[in-house]
This record gives structure tokens, C-alpha cells and sequence, in this order.
């Protein structure tokens, strides 16, 4: 099934198979990640593996949108989720600027035992896509960011020895 | 942003009437609480049973509204659902907050 939604988002679900493309503003990340959202929960896997995904996605997403295209004009991401047997893997495609130093950062959070007035209100994205991804990978190619995601479908400690 | 508010005694209850806080409306959402909370209780229970996603940025935005609070006034979340409840564990934002299943348990731990 593919369609153009009139909100400008492309969804395309084929089996096992979600892809989005928007332009990289806020309004259109929010409509794309709620279809990945609405997609990945048809797949058939487990809650919190669905719940963990979610969380990702959403922060990789707006990673791309607040920091890819800062100062230039918003290109588009590309968004694609690919639902095998034993995991998920996603893959998200810009073209705007690249990772300082071209690698990812460490995602260590600020801490939260402070006065309330200096708690942090952000800093967190790359620590849940670290913690929640079972592997993430970033590469530059082309002009383009290629962030790769993937998710066990089932925790190592469950399966069979 | 969907908010809406009822004060009982003491206590200010804010629902959420949105199934997501994302970094899309986080500024709203905090400037919408601004004014909410303008003046009133020392007490405010955000109700989240509606809110089914949140993202960094939304959590961003309720920390920052507990913040603009000022001292003396506490914001407690209810209702909780699964994702966003572990949102506020892995950033460790769990022992910030209180936290309590519902809003009936919220207002019912006031006469504690």
C-alpha cells in the first residue's frame, strides 16, 4: 500500500516493510513519527520492544530535524523500518549537516540530583537511542547522514542457548 | 495544546487532552502551563491518562513547567501510561516527580 498523505508525509507499508518521507520541520516529523508509530504497532511485536522502538525513532527523528538542518533550508528525511524474523532494522537518511567530528555522541545524560532549578529539560535524546537500540551505526556517504538502528526482535537472554 | 482545569481545594488539576507531547508542541505545552498555573494552588496534579507517547522534548517541557513554578509549588504526574512512564525511568526523571497510578490515587494521597 503506498500513499501520498495530504500532510505531505509519504507512508509506504509493505510486508514487514514501513517507509516515510517529509520535510525536515517539526509539524511534519510529528505527523511521520506518529505513522511510524501507528505501522510498527501492527507488526506484531512484543510491547516493550514496540515501546522502545517508538522511543527511538522519535528521538533519532528530532535529532535530524533540530540539528541536520540548522541554518539552511529543511531537505527531507527519509525514514525506513525493515521487520524480519529475528530483528528490526531501521534506517533514517538526510542530507543536511554532519555529526560533529562525524561520530555519534556518547549520549550521557545530565544528572537529575540537583535543585529543581537546574534539573535538565533536554540532553537526553542520544542516551534513550543508545540505551534502547540493541546497535546503532552512523556513517557519512555521499552528502548524506545514514543513521542505522537494530532491534533484536527477542532479548539475547530469552532465546534458546 | 489541549489543556484543561479544575481546581478542588487546595489542589489544581490539569488535564492533558492530547495523545502525544512531542518536541513539535513543547513549546506551546510549557507556554500553555505558564498560564495555567499563573496564579492558584500549591498543588497542581498534571493529569497524563490521555498522553500515550512523550518524547524528550515533551519531557523537557514538564520539567520546565514544574520549574517556572517557583518555590513552594509541587507538580505531581498522574496516570501515567507504559511509554511514558518509561520515559520518566530511563531519565531517571521517576525520582523527580511524584508519581501516582491515577488521578483518584493523587487526590486520595492529599488527605494522607
Amino acid at each position: 500500500m503506498k500513499r501520498q498523505g495530504a500532510n505531505g508525509v509519504t507512508v509506504n507499508c509493505e510486508d514487514g516493510r514501513l517507509e516515510v518521507a517529509f520535510p525536515a520541520v517539526e509539524a511534519e516529523a510529528s505527523r511521520a513519527i506518529a505513522s511510524l508509530h501507528a505501522g510498527l504497532s501492527n507488526l506484531g511485536l512484543p510491547g516493550q520492544k514496540t515501546a522502545d522502538i517508538k522511543i527511538v525513532l522519535a528521538e533519532a527523528i528530532n535529532n535530524v530535524v533540530e540539528h541536520a538542518y540548522a541554518e539552511r533550508a529543511p531537505g527531507m528525511v527519509r525514514v525506513s523500518v525493515l521487520d524480519s524474523k529475528d530483528y528490526l532494522e531501521v534506517q533514517i537518511t538526510d542530507t543536511g549537516h554532519p555529526l560533529p567530528g562525524l561520530k555519534m555522541p556518547d549520549g550521557i545524560p545530565a544528572s537529575v540530583e540537583t535543585d529543581t532549578s537546574n534539573l535538565p529539560e533536554g540532553g537526553f535524546g542520544w542516551f534513550l537511542i543508545r540505551t534502547l537500540a540493541d546497535e546503532v551505526r552512523y556513517d557519512r556517504r555521499n552528502g548524506q547522514n545514514l543513521l542505522f538502528l537494530r532491534f533484536e526482535r527477542t532479548k539475547k537472554a530469552d532465546r534458546p542457548q | 495544546m489541549a489543556l484543561s482545569s479544575k481546581t478542588t481545594g487546595e489542589t489544581q488539576i490539569i488535564t492533558v487532552d492530547a495523545a502525544r507531547i512531542d518536541a513539535a508542541m513543547a513549546i506551546q505545552f510549557k507556554e500553555d502551563m505558564r498560564t495555567q498555573t499563573a496564579d492558584g494552588a500549591g498543588r497542581i496534579i498534571l493529569d497524563l491518562s490521555a498522553v500515550e507517547f512523550i518524547d524528550s522534548s515533551g519531557l523537557g517541557a514538564i520539567v520546565a513547567s514544574m520549574k517556572q513554578l517557583g518555590n513552594g509549588r509541587r507538580l505531581e504526574l498522574a496516570g501515567l501510561q507504559p511509554v511514558v512512564a518509561k520515559v520518566f525511568r530511563l531519565t531517571r526523571m521517576d525520582t523527580v516527580f511524584k508519581l501516582h497510578p491515577n488521578l483518584d490515587d493523587a487526590l486520595a494521597s492529599e488527605l494522607e
